[in-house]
């Protein structure tokens, strides 16, 4: 199986506020994207998989445990900025299969903020 | 197998109680119970009867959860009065001729109102004092008096318990009481002689004439034919334009004595200790039965009734428990006035020691009875101020330590020691539960919050006044277990919001960083950082989207407007009081059709527009505040809506004009961030057509101002708001909620409404009113300057933003296409407006358009 690896240019740094999360259209996919007090930028996809919603770019940043997390919004699932795994269901179950965020490794080069996304062909 | 026949005769408090305890404790489903009841109510709280006159209608009065009478197990009938009792045949006939077969036959008829054979008993405009029809017999006779020059002239005689109720009664109706009292002092079962004459003081400061040791003789004619005045044995006379008897009561107990029963010495249907009478299959519970140990039986208490029809419904389901006398112990408030008697309240054990303190400045009179020695509380008695009683009322035969005078000195005098109530003691007298049991729940089932020991005890499920002490019941518990009793808002503060609320107010903090860095750990989550965004919106009332506290707000508060299932938004312009003009009606219309939103009247007397995409706020807000709009902040955990019935300025039975003061109040609040959504109500008279009672606060108009009522909740645990002041003005009426509210935001966990935070809060609302109306921690005066700051800073919010091109960047579909829809948005047609389609919908919407490329 090959796939390409591309690094799409989705926007400035300082177009990211820090704690507050931005959503952004990636070759089709809507990433949500979170620029945190520590400078770091992280990417998750910004389907909600347990409201099946886009939203995750407007939930509450925050940790738990030291761990980046994303808190969503509609039913207050809490997701690992990290690794996208699902630390806090509330008791629901994901609408489709995973209950995890999938994630996009993100670079920030001379303030540019390039997502990378991987498709398989 | 068909389940077994109760029958029921009567339907009052104590059958209530009889059929919820089957009904709790019948989980087989053994019996099938049928209530006979002769009034056209059902079950109805007969010891609040006064308050009929504060509350809109009969149903306010209506006992327990009414889903109990549409259980498939119960049937009750009303209007019907049992003529007999065929105990061969096993059945009851009513007086229209239709019988009920039974196989367990209840009699709980209850007792009817005595009178003493006077002449002109049978005048008009002379009532007694007893069922709902004759408390609106009274209120309708009061009402048609014709005026003589002054107020109607009221008499009560009897000075018990009802005809304490009845002056105030009599008073709330308009008209003056006086009260006569045959025995040398008012409330002789329960109070000694200084307690009577203490009693006496303090009900004359309220305005009811107290005549003692004066008998009537005659009721006589007015020159209409009418009652018109009183003779008493000393052989004045005194004119009265009504009288009301409140001279004690009499068991019902005639279909008894016809069916053949023996009956107790002083009347009523005889029963053993298991309350039964002598044929096995009938049992006689409450005032009409005659029961050994309550050879002395208090007038007017529901306690032993509530005892007696536990003991029934256990033996009717095989159980082997006793009736030993209720436990007499009363706690009233009479026109005000607290009053409360326990255990031997009047020094009958030899020896008994009585500390006495008699304050003539406040009028209060406190007595404690100890053993002979001073060590063991033995009952006690007070006038006046009532608030040791339910802390010493379970310590009854147990040692009480310290300096017994520590209890009745006003508080601060004397230091009063810690309590480890014994485990036997009764903490929630309304279910008959002791601390044993609460400590059992905390320490064995694993209940470490109130909400479960509640669950699992039924403490504090019924009147809740228990609350407090069962709480400090389970944290002593859990202290004394190892178990951190831990208020932490979360894993990044350890303390509570309240406490965070007052560390944040006293160091002056604005920005979350500092707060976390001095209060908190770590980088906050979405249970602090929303809260924390709400402390400041309540102590500063700045933007919610300024500097940096976006990234606080909870989902709605952070675009202001509320987040539907579909990630879209529903936008909700204020109406201040529901009242809005037909020009401001078609631009909502105008924007509603541009943007294509689904359009809803809500509850609250607004109109709700939904489907709006983030990106569309801004120029939708743009056309409404342009039009003389604001936002309606149905988003945020603040005021909501103040709800209004016409009142006097359309309507035809309105006293006072509830819009205009609707209004007044939600401008006042606007935009007031709280610890959970707040709604007001305003009705313009009694009918109560906003529902005020159901809200936060509620504003009824009476004839002379405004009644205000705190703490109803609807939502997950409906509560009726209780009565925080009567008859007051405009300006009070801003003023006692001004308070109401701040004190609220200021003490109340994160989450909590009105409801329960008034219920748990120390001391409850009477110990609020305190604080509010007696300023007695002397902090109204900040109160006051907190609510006054929000008022006089209050902006339109929404406003503010289409001001502002840093916050408009916050309202971009996506960072690198600001104005483009959300892609993953799909909408089917129902009755004419758009929805959001369901998941098959979308699918299959999706395959469409696959077929389509």
């Amino acid at each position: 199986m090959t796939a390409t690896v591309s690094e799409i240019h989705v926007c400035r740094i300082d177009d990211l506020t820090p704690g507050l999360g931005a959503a952004a259209l990636v070759e089709g996919e809507q990433v949500a994207l979170f620029r945190l007090d520590d400078g770091t930028v992280h990417a998750v996809q910004n389907m909600c998989p347990f409201a099946d919603a886009a939203v995750i770019s407007r939930g509450i940043t925050g940790d738990r445990g030291g761990e980046p997390t994303i808190c969503s919004p509609l039913y207050k699932q809490v997701f690992s900025l990290v690794t996208g795994e699902c630390l806090v269901t509330m008791d629901k179950e994901p609408v489709h299969t995973s209950p995890d965020l999938t994630v996009y490794p993100v670079t920030v080069r001379d303030g540019d903020v390039l997502v990378t996304v991987v498709r398989s062909l | 197998m068909s389940p077994e026949r109760i029958v029921v005769v009567g339907a009052g408090m104590v059958a209530q109680r009889f059929v919820q305890t089957l009904r709790e404790r019948d989980v087989d489903g053994r019996f099938h119970v049928t209530v006979i009841g002769e009034e056209s109510y059902a079950p109805y709280d007969r010891v609040a009867l006064t308050s009929f006159f504060s509350k809109a209608n009969p149903e306010d009065l209506l006992l327990g959860d009414q889903r109990l009478w549409n259980d498939s197990g119960v049937t009750l009938v009303r209007d019907a009065r049992v003529a007999r009792i065929d105990r061969a045949a096993r059945a009851v006939t009513t007086d229209a001729g239709e019988s009920f077969p039974y196989d367990q036959l209840v009699l709980a008829t209850g007792s009817s109102a005595w009178a003493p054979p006077l002449p002109g008993l049978d005048l008009p405009g002379v009532f007694m004092y007893r069922t709902l029809d004759d408390v609106a017999a009274l209120q309708e006779w009061v009402r048609s008096r014709p005026g003589h020059g002054g107020p109607v002239r009221g008499a009560v005689i009897g000075g018990g318990l009802l005809g304490l109720e009845a002056a105030g009664a009599l008073q709330s109706m308009g008209a003056t009481s006086t009260v006569i009292e045959f025995a040398d002092r008012l409330m002789a079962l329960q109070v000694d002689r200084s307690g009577g004459e203490a009693l006496k003081g303090l009900i004359e400061r309220m305005g009811v004439q107290v005549k003692c040791s004066l008998a009537t003789d005659a009721v006589l004619a007015g020159a209409d034919g009418n009652v018109g005045s009183l003779r008493f044995n000393d052989g004045s006379e005194q004119l009265f334009d009504v009288v009301v008897f409140a001279t004690g009561i009499r068991p019902r107990d005639e279909l008894a004595r016809d069916a053949g029963l023996a009956l107790g010495e002083r009347g009523g249907v005889k029963v053993d200790a298991a309350c039964r009478t002598e044929d096995p299959r009938i049992s006689a519970i409450g005032e009409c039965a005659a029961s050994e140990p309550d050879a002395f039986l208090s007038v007017g208490l529901i306690a032993p009734g509530n005892s007696m029809a536990d003991v029934t419904v256990e033996r009717l389901l095989g159980g082997s428990s006793q009736y030993n006398g209720a436990d007499t112990a009363t706690k009233l408030k009479l026109l005000g006035v607290d009053v409360a008697s326990f255990g031997d309240a009047f020094a009958a054990t030899p020896g008994a020691l009585e500390v006495v303190y008699s304050d003539p400045f406040s009028g209060a009179y406190k007595k404690l009875v100890m053993t002979d020695d001073a060590s063991v509380l033995l009952g006690g008695m007070f006038v006046g101020d009532a608030s040791a009683y339910s802390q010493l009322r379970p310590m009854v035969g147990s040692a009480l330590p310290g300096d017994p005078s520590s209890w009745i000195l006003p508080e601060g005098v004397a230091e009063r020691p810690e309590l480890e109530l014994p485990d036997e003691a009764t903490v929630c007298s309304c279910n008959n539960i002791t601390a044993g049991s609460v400590r059992h729940a905390v320490n064995e089932e694993g209940c470490h919050d109130l909400g479960a020991v509640k669950a699992c005890t039924k403490a504090g499920t019924a009147c809740g006044s228990c609350l407090p002490l069962v709480k400090k019941i389970m944290n002593t518990e859990l202290e004394k277990g190892g178990f951190e009793v831990s208020n932490a808002l979360c894993e990044h503060f350890a303390m509570s919001r309240s406490q965070l609320f007052s560390a944040i107010q006293v160091a002056g903090l604005t920005t979350f960083t500092d707060i976390i860095d001095r209060f908190g750990a770590g980088h906050g989550c979405d249970i602090c950082k929303p809260t924390v965004g709400s402390i400041l919106a309540s102590i500063y009332n700045e933007h919610v989207l300024a500097d940096g506290r976006a990234a606080l707000q909870d989902t709605n508060d952070r675009v202001m407007a509320n987040m539907q299932k579909d990630g879209t938004y529903s936008v909700v312009p204020r109406i201040p009081g529901g009242e809005i003009t037909p020009d401001k009606l078609m631009v909502i219309a105008e924007v509603a059709q541009e943007f294509d939103l689904y359009t809803k009247i809500t509850g609250g007397q607004r109109i709700d527009l939904f489907g709006a995409r983030l990106e569309q706020l801004p120029a939708i807000w743009q056309r409404l505040v342009a039009a003389g709009m604001e936002s309606g902040h149905a988003y945020g955990k603040s005021l909501r809506t103040v709800k209004s019935c016409v009142g006097s300025t359309w309507c035809r039975f309105g006293v006072q004009d509830s819009v205009g003061m609707a209004i007044a109040l939600e401008l006042r609040y606007r935009g007031l961030r709280s610890p959970h959504k707040m709604k007001i109500g305003v009705s313009g008279c009694a009918r109560e057509c906003a529902e005020a009672r159901g809200k936060d606060v509620g504003v009824i108009a009476t004839e002379k101002g405004w009644n205000v009522y705190v703490g109803g909740n609807g939502g997950f645990a409906p509560a009726h708001a209780q009565l925080l002041v009567e008859d007051v003005d405009d300006a009070t009426v801003f003023q006692v909620i001004d308070r109401y509210l701040m004190l609220y935001i200021r003490t109340a966990d994160r989450l909590q409404r009105t409801a329960p935070w008034q219920a748990e809060y120390e001391g409850g609302l009477d110990a609020i009113r305190d604080v509010i109306v007696n300023d007695s921690l002397g902090i109204c005066d900040d109160l006051d300057a907190h609510m006054a700051h929000h008022v006089d800073s209050y902006e339109d919010e929404w406003k503010a933003v289409l001001d502002d091109p840093e916050r408009l960047r916050q309202f971009q579909s996506f960072v690198n296409a600001p104005q483009e829809p959300d892609p993953s948005l799909a909408y089917v047609v129902e009755r004419g407006q758009r929805r959001p389609a369901t998941g098959s919908e979308r699918e299959s919407m999706l395959a469409d358009a696959g077929r389509a490329l």
